[in-house]
C-alpha cells in the first residue's frame, strides 16, 4: 500500500497554543481515513497543514511524496478540500458554483460529471437557485461536489457533517463510500464518535494530540474493563449517587444510560444496587453494554486508566 | 474557459447580482455632483443684508441701489440707529450690516475719504470673508466712476483684480476635478478592498488559494470589475460637468482619461494594500474611509487650498494621491495643459501606483499564515 499522505513529528503553535504537538500518521491510498476528536482538537489545523495552507513549526508533512512547505504549488491542484464552514459562494446559484469551480481547476463540469453524478444529481432540481438559499445537506452535498470536480486524488473534508440533519449525514456517509470506490483517498474529519466507526481508520485527536490511530474495530477492542449500562428515574441523581460510591472508576452519560465501570476488573453489582438504592435512587436498571469508539476516547482522555491497563 | 476568465466571470455576477451595491456605485456620482453643483457653493447667491444709512445722500443711495441690483444680495432692514444691528445679527435676519458714515457724499468730495462700516457674521467665517469681499468690490467699483475724469493723484490706489481660468469664481469647476478623485477612490479603493476582503472572511479564500489560482489571478480578476464600474463613473461625471453645469474642458480628452486610467490604477492599488492588510470588511472598510476618503476630501486641495494648510498638513497631503490628481486635472480641464505641464505630477502618480503593487504583490500570503 502507498503511502499518500504522512506526517512526521507535527508540532503547530499559535501564540502561546500548542495546536498541535508532535504529531505523527500515514494516510494509505484509497482509505477512508477519520480524524475524531472534539472542537478545540486541532483537527483544522491538521487539515490545513495537509493542504499547504498552513506551514508546520516542528516536523514535516509530505504529500504524495511532495514536501507540503517548498512544493505546495504541485499539492494543491491534487487535493480536494472541502473547508469546516460553508465556503461557496452565496450569492452564486448552485451551477454557477460547480461552474466556477471546474473552471478554475481548468476542467469543466462535463469531463467529470461521472464522478459527481451521484451527488449532483440531488442537486440538479436546484441548479438555478443561489447556494446562499440551500438547506444545510444541500450545501454540504454542493461542496463537496466543488471539490471533486476537478477530480482530485485526495479529498479533505474537514466536519462535513456538522450542522447536518441525521438523515443528511447518512447520506453524506453513503456518498463517501461511493467516492472510495473510485480510488480516491479521503480524510474526513468529525466530531462525532458515531462516524467513527464508518471509516477504515481513525485516528482520536484530544489537545493537539493523537491518542491512538488504528481501525474502529482494534480501538473499541482496546477497552477492556466490563462496561455497563444504568438506567434510573433520574439521570442526574444516578451520576451522583456512582461519583459517590468508592468503587467508581468512570461514569458517563450515554444517552438514556450511563456508561459505567468499576476499579475492580469484574463489578459486583449487587453491591452497586444496594449503595443506590441507600442512595435513593429508584428505578435502577443495569445492563452489560457492549463499548463504543466513545467509550474507549473518554478512557484514552484520561491519563490514570491508560496506566491502569498497561499495568 | 481557463481558470482567470472563469474568475473574473464570477466576479462580475456577483456585482451585477448585488444590486443595492451597484445602485449606490452608479447613484453616488450623479447624487455627488448635483449636491456639489447645486447645493455646496461658494458664490453667493441673494444674501440678506441690512442697511444703516446716516447721510441719505447720493452716494450712499448710489452705492445702495448698486448693492441692491447686484445678485449676490438682497436688502432685506433698513435700520434707524446704530443699536438695531446686534439684535439683528442675533435674529439672523442678516449676514451683513452696511453703515453709512453721515454726510458721506461731502466728506468724499472734500476730503477724498468717506467711511463705510461694513459688519458681517462670521460665525459661518468662510461666507463672512465672501460677502465682505463682494461688498468690498461693489463700493470699490462705485468709488472708480467717482474719480473717473480726475487727475491721477486723488483717484488714489485701486487693485484691479481679474481671476483667471474661472472668472466667476464658478466653485463647480474647482469641484468637479475633486469631485473625480473622490468618487474614484471610493469606488476603487474602498469596493476592491472590501471585496477581497470578504473572500477572506466569508472563507472563500481558504478554496481560491489551495486553487491553480495564482495570487496575481486573484488580485487582477478582483480589480477588473471596478477599472471598467470606475471608467463609467468618469464619463458619467463629465458628461454632467459638461452638459448640466457647462464646466470649460479646455484640454485633450485622450489625456485626461489617460491621466484618469492612471489615477484608477493608483486608486485599484490602494485597495488591494489595504485588503492585504486587513482580516475582515469592516477593518478595511474603516481604513479605507478614514484612512483614504477623509485625506482625499480634506487634503487633497479638493476643498481647503493645499497652499493654507500649516506646514506638517502640507507635507502629508503630498503623500495623498488625490493631490497630485487634483492639480493634473485642473489643469487640464481648466487650463487645457499638455503633458509636458504635468510630467512631474503624473510621474508622481506612476511611482505611488508601481509602489503600491510591489508592496501588495509582496504582501500578498499564499498562505493563511
Amino acid at each position: 500500500m502507498k503511502t499518500v499522505v504522512k506526517a512526521v513529528g507535527v508540532s503547530k503553535y499559535f501564540a502561546n497554543v500548542n495546536a498541535l504537538d508532535n504529531v505523527d500518521f500515514e494516510v494509505t491510498e484509497g482509505e477512508l481515513f477519520g480524524v475524531i476528536g472534539p472542537d478545540g482538537a486541532g483537527k483544522t489545523t491538521l487539515f490545513r497543514l495537509i493542504n499547504t495552507l498552513l506551514v508546520p513549526d516542528e516536523g514535516s508533512v509530505t504529500v504524495l511524496g511532495l514536501d507540503s512547505v517548498y512544493e505546495y504549488r504541485k499539492i494543491r491542484p491534487l487535493l480536494g478540500y472541502m473547508p469546516g464552514r460553508f465556503s461557496l459562494y452565496q450569492d452564486l446559484t448552485v451551477e454557477e458554483n460547480l461552474n466556477f469551480f471546474a473552471s478554475v481547476f481548468g476542467t469543466t463540469i462535463e469531463s467529470n460529471y461521472e464522478l459527481i453524478k451521484p451527488i449532483y444529481r440531488q442537486l440538479e432540481p436546484f441548479k438555478t437557485r443561489l447556494a446562499g438559499a440551500l438547506s444545510g445537506g444541500m450545501k454540504q452535498k454542493l461542496a463537496l461536489s466543488c471539490a471533486l470536480i476537478h477530480k482530485p486524488r485526495i479529498l479533505l473534508l474537514d466536519e462535513p457533517t456538522t450542522g447536518v440533519d441525521a438523515v443528511s449525514r447518512k447520506e453524506f456517509w453513503e456518498m463517501l463510500k461511493v467516492l472510495k470506490q473510485e480510488g480516491i483517498t479521503i480524510i474526513v474529519s468529525t466530531p462525532y464518535m458515531d462516524e467513527a466507526k464508518l471509516c477504515e481508520r481513525v485516528a482520536l485527536i484530544q489537545d493537539g494530540k493523537i491518542l491512538q490511530i488504528d481501525s474502529p474495530e482494534s480501538i473499541v477492542e482496546g477497552f477492556k474493563k466490563p462496561l455497563l449500562g444504568i438506567k434510573a428515574k433520574s439521570t442526574y441523581q444516578l451520576l451522583q449517587a456512582l461519583k459517590a460510591y468508592p468503587k467508581t472508576n468512570s461514569a458517563q452519560p450515554f444517552g438514556e444510560y450511563v456508561h459505567y465501570t468499576e476499579k475492580n476488573r469484574t463489578p459486583d453489582q449487587d453491591e452497586l444496587r444496594d449503595f443506590l438504592k441507600k442512595q435513593g435512587v429508584y428505578d435502577v436498571q443495569v445492563v452489560s453494554v457492549k463499548p463504543t469508539i466513545e467509550d474507549r476516547f473518554m478512557e484514552l482522555m484520561d491519563p490514570q486508566n491508560e496506566e491502569e491497563n498497561n499495568a | 474557459m481557463n481558470s482567470f476568465s472563469g474568475f473574473v466571470v464570477k466576479e462580475f455576477k456577483q456585482i451585477y447580482r448585488d444590486k443595492r451595491t451597484l445602485i449606490v456605485l452608479f447613484g453616488m456620482p450623479v447624487i455627488m455632483m448635483i449636491l456639489f453643483g447645486f447645493a455646496i457653493r461658494n458664490e453667493i447667491n441673494n444674501a440678506k443684508i441690512g442697511i444703516l444709512d446716516r447721510a441719505k445722500d447720493e452716494a450712499s443711495q448710489a452705492i445702495i441701489h448698486k448693492l441692491e441690483a447686484s445678485d449676490s444680495f438682497e436688502i432685506s432692514a433698513y435700520l434707524k440707529s446704530y443699536d438695531e444691528v446686534e439684535a439683528l445679527f442675533r435674529q439672523g435676519e442678516v449676514k451683513e450690516v452696511v453703515v453709512f458714515e453721515s454726510e458721506f457724499r461731502k466728506k468724499l468730495v472734500k476730503q477724498g475719504q468717506a467711511n463705510v462700516q461694513v459688519l458681517t457674521d462670521a460665525t459661518d467665517p468662510n461666507l463672512a470673508n465672501l460677502v465682505q469681499s463682494y461688498t468690498a468690490n461693489i463700493i470699490q467699483d462705485y468709488a472708480e466712476t467717482l474719480h473717473e475724469g480726475k487727475h491721477l493723484e486723488t483717484a488714489g490706489i485701486s487693485p484691479d483684480i481679474r481671476m483667471m481660468y474661472n472668472p466667476e469664481l464658478k466653485s463647480v469647476n474647482l469641484f468637479v476635478p475633486g469631485l473625480i478623485a473622490v468618487i474614484l477612490m471610493l469606488v476603487s479603493a474602498l469596493m476592491t478592498s472590501i471585496s477581497i476582503t470578504r473572500e477572506k472572511e466569508m472563507g472563500n479564500m481558504e478554496i481560491l488559494l489551495v486553487s491553480p489560482l495564482k495570487p496575481y489571478h486573484i488580485i487582477i480578476g478582483k480589480v477588473l470589475p471596478y477599472l471598467v464600474l470606475s471608467v463609467v463613473n468618469v464619463i458619467t461625471i463629465l458628461i454632467l460637468a459638461k452638459f448640466v453645469f457647462q464646466v470649460p474642458f479646455e484640454g485633450s480628452y485622450l489625456l485626461f482619461f489617460a491621466e484618469s486610467g492612471l489615477f484608477i490604477l493608483t486608486a485599484l492599488a490602494l485597495g488591494v494594500f489595504i485588503s492585504s492588510a486587513s482580516e475582515n470588511q469592516q477593518t478595511a472598510m474603516m481604513i479605507s474611509l478614514a484612512g483614504l476618503l477623509l485625506p482625499t476630501v480634506l487634503l487633497s486641495g479638493f476643498i481647503f487650498p493645499v497652499s493654507s494648510m500649516p506646514d506638517v498638513l502640507q507635507f502629508v497631503s503630498h503623500i495623498i494621491p488625490a493631490k497630485w490628481f487634483l492639480v493634473i486635472v485642473r489643469s487640464i480641464m481648466l487650463k487645457g495643459s499638455d503633458f509636458l505641464l504635468i510630467w512631474k505630477e503624473t510621474l508622481i502618480l506612476v511611482m505611488m501606483t508601481v509602489l503600491l503593487i510591489a508592496l501588495s504583490i509582496r504582501k500578498f500570503k499564499v498562505r493563511l499564515q
